[in-house]
């Protein structure tokens, strides 16, 4: 089956009030050309499932997001997004804080079609008061140890970023971390994988090593080539974080360079938006982050 | 007896910040910041071979790398720590992790959330992160750079890891896991083995007194009648941190003033 299909119509099929998985972590490997078409779509009152990078303070700042699900949302290089900052200070948004491990219990969860994982960490700290839907369970062997029963996350969507697909939707990861992109896919009803090259699938077995090949397709239902479809965040690799960029995003708090970031590069197609940003060779040239 | 060395501040901080590592074994060293990572590269490289690091992303090394600028240096890859396998460690204990919190209460008690209420904070930080999992299941220690009220504090505005205060944990939760070890501030290193695990001062840094830490600490540190001396850098860690680890000096720009 040719999964292939292009970004704005992967968002048609979206709607509003859905739970959303966004693969990635932070600044890294985000499907930031499916979040820029969510952000041109006419959707709102998502609920985000995610490693926060700037698909979540990006939809914040556009008015998306209902809820959030999450564990952090940082931009790696620069320690804080300004714009999950900024709509949790104003109160606009909910929250369910969880701890990091708990957020890929509960997807893993979710894969197996299981209510509840159990797990130790959310226990006795403020996540456990700040979430009072998490009940506890204990074990019913002889220690009787009380865990938290992490709940499944289904998600309706979820959103994934890869270097190479082939047009059935096997994906391959390039970089050192496939991160949790194949329990999102696993916890969702519609998969949408973003690539930067479709390929035949024996391509990929020259690019890299049959451990790279980290999703299959019965975990995807379209792909959508999108070359340089992670910037800014990284796609190690082919390209790093992209800073100078993230700088300018960062910046634009006040509501005039907000407007003026979204009209330079969000309201644009993909070869303006790549214009924009310095071009492919730019890109091409960002070397994968040091940390 | 040796010379004696000048040294830094940071310099002592990160041979502070080593000694916490010193009896770990084999598992991972996570310093995060600056100082715990250099830290957790000193003690690597001297008293605790065994110990186990990243390159702060997905890969294990052999050796720590040195931080900034890598120039010629080639990182010395001997494994794969994906996050997912990050979990599977931790989870088994396998890990001591050294981080900076933006609050911390007297049983250890940690803030990285937000500061304010939780519906509208006043101040929104990075979020939990993998603190609750970390605090619960393996050993914890923290940086703190700016010893003082601000981050010391009666009660945290959110509790983001684990502590000793028992009002906080129901029956039947596992508390064998907790293993809260060293606080290391610009002042003196605090642990917690005061009385039901309360912080206690384990050791002034040279020149500063119990007064001085006292007055910006908001509740009573534990404390021997003669607290010691936190120990000052040798000449042999001094060059491991300014040849192997720290070789652009990074250090320097820890501490204002």
């Amino acid at each position: 089956m040719d999964k292939r299909r292009k970004a704005a119509e992967v968002v048609a099929e979206l709607e509003n009030g859905m739970t959303i998985g966004i693969g990635g972590w932070g600044a890294r490997r985000k499907p930031m050309a499916l979040v820029r078409e969510i952000l041109r779509s006419p959707l709102e009152d998502l609920t985000l499932v995610s490693y926060g990078g700037p698909d979540v303070g990006l939809l914040c700042a556009a008015g998306k997001v209902r809820k959030l699900v999450f564990g952090f949302v940082s931009l790696d290089l620069i320690p804080l997004d300004p714009h999950f900052r900024a709509a949790r200070q104003r109160g606009d948004i909910e929250v369910m804080e969880v701890d990091e491990g708990m957020l890929q219990w509960g997807l893993r969860a979710a894969m197996y079609r299981l209510p509840f994982l159990p797990i130790r960490a959310g226990l006795a700290c403020d996540v456990e008061r700040l979430n009072p839907e998490l009940r506890t369970v204990d074990s019913p062997y002889d220690d009787g140890e009380r865990l938290l029963a992490m709940p499944a996350l289904k998600l309706d969507a979820a959103l994934v970023h890869a270097d190479q697909a082939d047009e059935r939707g096997n994906a391959q990861v390039l970089g050192p971390d496939p991160y949790f992109d194949e329990l999102f896919c696993g916890a969702a009803e519609r998969r949408y994988l973003s690539c930067e090259r479709v390929v035949e699938s024996s391509e990929m077995l020259e690019a890299g090593c049959v451990h790279s090949m980290h999703l299959h397709r019965a975990l995807v239902d379209a792909v959508v080539e999108a070359p340089y479809g992670a910037h800014p965040t990284s796609c190690v690799p082919a390209y790093g974080i992209d800073l100078e960029h993230l700088k300018v995003y960062a910046g634009a708090k006040d509501e005039g360079s907000w407007q003026a970031y979204r009209k330079n590069f969000v309201d644009v197609d993909d070869a303006a938006y790549l214009e924009a940003v310095g071009g492919s060779g730019r890109i091409d040239s960002i070397a994968a982050p040091v940390f | 007896m040796s010379e004696q060395q000048a040294y830094s501040l940071a310099e002592l901080c990160i041979v502070a910040a080593a000694e916490a590592w010193r009896n770990d074994g084999e598992i991972i060293a996570s310093g995060m910041g600056l100082i715990p990572r250099l830290g957790a590269g000193l003690a690597m490289l001297t008293f605790n071979p065994d110990l186990m690091m990243t390159d702060s992303e997905s890969l294990l090394l052999a050796e720590p790398a040195p931080v900034g600028p890598r120039g010629d240096y080639e990182l010395k890859v001997e494994g794969w720590m994906p996050f997912f396998r990050v979990f599977d460690t931790l989870w088994s204990g396998r890990r001591h992790a050294m981080t900076s919190p933006t609050q911390i209460d007297r049983f250890g008690h940690c803030n990285i959330s937000f500061i304010g209420d939780a519906a509208r904070p006043k101040v929104q930080l990075l979020g939990v992160r993998g603190i609750p999992g970390n605090t619960i299941n393996h050993a914890c220690s923290y940086f703190v750079p700016n010893h003082g009220p601000r981050v010391f504090v009666e009660r945290v505005d959110m509790a983001s890891g684990v502590g000793y205060y028992d009002t906080r944990w129901q029956p039947g939760v596992n508390r064998d896991f907790m293993d809260l070890r060293r606080v290391i501030t610009n002042l003196a290193v605090i642990d917690f083995e005061g009385p039901n695990h309360c912080m206690r001062l384990r050791s002034l840094h040279p020149g500063v007194s119990v007064e001085e830490v006292e007055k910006l600490t908001p509740f009573r540190l534990a404390r021997d009648a003669e607290v010691a001396q936190t120990p000052i850098p040798t000449a042999g860690q001094l060059q491991i941190i300014s040849e192997r680890l720290d070789p652009h000096n990074l250090r320097a720009g820890v501490f204002k003033n």
